[in-house]
């Protein structure tokens, strides 16, 4: 069958396009066709089990189901004939037989698939009289609600598990009357993507808990928005009621997170009215933050700016702050004539000069075509959700994934090969790699082993291909030279090279130039006199927390801020309150290139302002040219002009690969940054650290060294960092690796710690 | 002639006569005025007034925050904000009804699938002050609640005869 190929079909007495092969339910939608259903989603696979969607069909004895009805030349159907509505009508009757009415108390109650459908195909009065069963409730996590008994047995969030999330995480037992959906074992539905059960369950069954009865879906607005938590820029609605964020779903973007949204995303909205939101702007007297008016506070933040020395004034800004919020920044900076302003706030290594813009390197649809992927340093599962699932259609697609990290990671697909090592030994692995592949290793001296040698050949024999280092490859001490080596890599085997960075504007960021004076790991090595920190906690954003809040110690601090956590409240001299991402204006540009604008959806908290007005009234204070603006739409006329012809490139600039500096020493630590602990929003969201995901305080290391040094699972041990030292519960976890201490950046305990990587050492306490 | 019969009408005052003799009738007949407030006119059991939110006879609130009465309603009187009571249950947070916007339509005691926002009988109440602060004219869940458990009798035998109308 060519795909070119089309065929005619009949429906309702109108003459359809359609392909063979296509099933008779997709040409009917894609005419606007309605046919009911329950169990059909055109993500899943068919299973044709509700039975709605039955239609007539010529020549067919009985109804056929729409769904699952491959479409022929010259098929006549009808969808609304006295025999389709007479078996649609029987199929609902039958699914209300046990469905419970009680919509008033159910959260589904207004946007339900089967009122909707009861509605429009169903009898207007049941016939039955007989007891309904009752099912019990499995409770499967913080973050979905389950009420069974309204469960209609379509299947959809079975077959999202199986053939979406990659875990098979609910299923059903039982038949007939006697068949239940629920979890294998309690608490068990740990998927990065769950959330998307809670869309794809057409009853109540299946609802989300944070949202459980907070409103209905009248009561409802919906503002177009992108989330901010990963460099997917996935497109989502924010449904706000009383100028307050109920919930967030997603947006469908097939370009981008197609139908799907990460739970990071889902439920960070969560942390917008958390205790520790700012509400008033604060400002350090004898000492203390204490409240003050904004004009006060204002005044000062613009004169500590103002006085500062100009080559010791430097910002630090969030990549996830948008760009508008950016280029004010930057603007305010070189008005006071520096040029100090870096978003890379966790990349552990500077020695050498960034590619122009980082970017993923192919689109997020190309990434399905794959048939090799290489990656470096990246838990990519849990990093970029949606980025993984692309990755992961590669991969059932026959493409061949392999990775190179300094924790067995688990990830929801087959990894054709994984080499997993000690951070130290990452740089031999990729130099080990590159002498296989026959590319320049970088001045690393090397072999290549079997498994090298094999892995070459994967990435060689690959038409198309990714070479893609993660976040915790860029939290690397030897970051540059894991860069080097990878991009040798890529090139050599002809395949693209690519980044997943950090936040939601990474991308963009660098389009707009930030990074170009002194880097995040320099002004927190040379120190500063003065700082604008911008949406950021510096005790667990950065590379180095201690140096970071030592060199801030130092400095006086002006922060914009959503929320206060410990970091801010010990060093700020001025806390600015300002709007999060989905109380403000603003663009993100994703890690594919595109710039995506949203507006505000719901009414800042308190006292906070938009931060791009902040920053406005900053640069007027300061006395800086150029902070006229009237609206968000002239700071993006004028940063798109600031941008100009910027386009995403990965091409390292020339120059020689530095030496790798981690040693081998007997213990070392292991960074990167767990899922839910990646920026203030996602750190303060109730519902996601209560998930198995979240990051439980303590280290990690694996069972033959906890019984070297005589540990056991929960003990509590002293770890020591250079001057660092913390006590903290130890846990075993078999996929770390020898000689290592998985202890990340981010998480609680590692305020008070060095950089991510490096010599520790480990006791009983 | 017509001039005549008019004038001789006129010189007697047989209108005022016979407009008299209506009064008169009157007079000895039973009086129809009520001496408000001590005597009182009957009240239908369909009677829209004060509003009441009743309770299952174990005492458990009926109200299940289900939002339609504040979706039904035409002055936008009722506010409800809902969360999960520590049973798990579905429970109002908030239930205010604004006495200045209501109408007193009974659309949202017709729309309650739980009979738990009722009207009562009562039409004798006002407010001092209309001060938005001092909330006199809001009925809150509480005030809702205590009207109700003081009619709970009422309420209820009028609700039984009206049953079979509904």
């Amino acid at each position: 069958m060519s795909d070119q190929q089309t065929i005619t079909i009949e429906v309702d007495g109108k003459k359809l396009e359609a392909t063979p092969g296509q099933m008779l339910i997709e040409v009917t939608d894609a005419a606007g066709i309605t046919v009911p259903r329950f169990c059909y989603h055109k993500k899943l696979s068919v299973a044709a089990n509700c039975r709605m969607c039955l239609v007539e069909v010529e020549n067919a004895p009985k109804p056929l189901p729409a769904c699952a009805t491959p479409v022929a030349d010259g098929m006549k159907a009808w969808t609304c004939s006295p025999l389709a509505r007479q078996a649609q009508k029987g199929t609902m009757e039958f699914l209300l037989i046990n469905h419970p009415l009680d919509c008033p108390i159910c959260d589904q109650g207004g946007e339900c698939e089967l009122q909707d459908v009861a509605m429009g195909f169903g009898g207007g009065l049941s016939r039955f009289v007989e007891g309904k069963r009752v099912v019990k409730s499995d409770d499967i996590g913080p973050l979905i609600a389950t009420d069974m008994t309204r469960c209609i047995h379509c299947t959809r969030c079975v077959r999202f598990g199986d053939e979406i999330a990659g875990v098979r995480e609910m299923g059903a037992t039982g038949r007939g009357e006697h068949m239940k959906i629920g979890v294998y074992v309690e608490h068990t539905v740990g998927s990065e993507l769950s959330g998307n059960i809670i869309d794809l369950c057409p009853v109540g069954a299946l609802t989300s808990k944070p949202f459980r009865y907070r409103a209905r879906a009248w009561e409802l607005t919906t503002h177009d928005s992108i989330a901010a938590h990963d460099g997917v820029g996935s497109n989502i609605h924010v449904h706000v009621r009383n100028h307050q964020v109920m919930r967030v779903v997603p947006r469908e973007n097939e370009a981008v997170n197609e139908t799907w949204l990460s739970d990071r995303d889902r439920f960070s909205y969560q942390a917008l009215y958390s205790e520790d939101r700012l509400e008033k702007p604060l400002l350090r007297k004898n000492g203390k933050l204490v409240e003050a008016e904004w004009q006060e506070a204002l005044l000062e933040a613009a004169g500590i700016l103002k006085d500062a020395d100009k080559a010791r004034l430097g910002a630090l800004v969030s990549p996830s702050a948008t760009l508008e919020e950016m280029h004010l920044a930057r603007k305010l900076l070189a008005g006071l004539g520096s040029d100090n302003i870096d978003y890379r706030l966790r990349q552990g290594d500077f020695r050498a000069a960034d590619p122009a813009v980082p970017w993923l390197g192919q689109t997020l649809s190309a990434v399905e075509r794959n048939q090799a992927v290489l990656l470096i340093g990246s838990w990519l599962r849990k990093d970029q959700p949606l980025l993984n699932h692309r990755v992961r259609k590669a991969a059932l697609a026959g493409g061949r994934v392999m990775t190179i990290n300094p924790v067995d990671y688990d990830f929801n697909f087959d990894l054709a090969d994984k080499r997993i090592c000690a951070p130290s030994g990452m740089v031999a692995e990729l130099a080990g790699l590159a002498r296989a592949l026959g590319a320049d290793t970088a001045g690393v001296s090397a072999d290549a082993s079997d498994a090298h040698q094999r892995m070459a050949d994967a990435l060689k024999s690959a038409e198309q291909g990714l070479v893609l280092l993660g976040s915790v490859a860029q939290a690397h001490t030897d970051f540059t030279l894991l860069r080097r080596l990878a991009a040798n890599i890529a090139e050599a085997a002809g395949l693209d090279l690519g980044f997943t960075g950090e936040g939601a504007n990474s991308t963009g960021a660098a389009m707009l130039g930030l990074g170009s004076g002194l880097s995040c790991g320099a002004m927190v090595t040379q120190g500063l006199d003065a700082c604008l920190l911008l949406n950021l906690e510096p005790e667990a954003d950065m590379a180095n927390p201690a140096a970071a809040m030592a060199m801030l110690d130092n400095a006086k601090v002006v922060a914009l801020s959503t929320h206060l956590g410990s970091g801010l409240e010990a060093v700020a001299d001025v806390v600015l309150p300002v709007a999060s991402f989905l109380e403000t204006a603003g663009s993100f540009v994703n890690m594919q290139g595109d710039m995506q604008s949203f507006n505000g959806a719901a009414r800042p908290v308190g006292e906070a302002r938009p931060a791009w007005k902040v920053l406005r009234v900053l640069g007027n204070l300061a006395d800086v040219e150029g902070f006229d603006q009237e609206s968000v739409m002239d700071v993006r006329e004028e940063l798109q002009a600031a941008m100009g012809e910027a386009q995403p490139d990965n091409r390292l600039p020339e120059g020689d690969a530095p030496a790798p500096v981690l040693g081998s020493s007997d213990l070392q630590r292991i960074g990167g940054t767990p899922i839910y602990n990646t920026d203030m929003l996602v750190r303060r969201a109730q519902a996601l650290q209560h998930t198995p995901d979240a990051w439980k305080a303590g280290l990690r290391v694996n069972p033959a060294l906890a019984q070297a040094l005589g540990l056991e699972d929960g003990d509590s041990v002293v770890l020591r960092q250079a001057e660092a030292e913390i006590t903290l519960p130890l846990a075993v976890d078999e996929r770390v690796p020898g000689g290592c201490v998985w202890m990340p950046t981010g998480v609680p305990g590692s305020e008070l710690l060095g950089e991510g990587f490096g010599a520790v050492s480990l006791e009983k306490a | 002639m017509k001039t005549v019969i008019h004038y001789i009408r006129s010189l007697f005052l047989l209108e005022l006569f016979k407009g008299m003799s209506v009064t008169g009738r009157y007079l000895f007949r039973k009086k129809f005025t009520l001496n408000y407030p001590e005597e009182k006119a009957p009240v239908s059991p369909r009677f829209r007034g004060l509003h009441a939110q009743r309770r299952y006879p174990n005492g458990e609130e009926r109200c299940i925050a289900c939002k339609l009465c504040e979706a039904v309603c035409p002055a936008n009187a009722i506010t409800i904000e809902a969360a999960p009571r520590e049973d798990g249950s579905r429970r109002t947070t908030r239930y205010d009804i604004d006495l200045f916007k209501c109408i007193f339509c009974g659309f949202c005691e017709e729309s309650c699938p739980v009979d738990a926002i009722v009207e009562t009988r009562l039409y004798e109440y006002h407010f001092e002050d209309t001060d938005k602060a001092a909330g006199n004219y809001i009925m809150t869940k509480e005030k809702l609640l205590a009207m109700g458990d003081k009619y709970e009798a009422q309420l209820a035998e009028d609700r039984a005869a009206q049953a079979k109308y509904r």
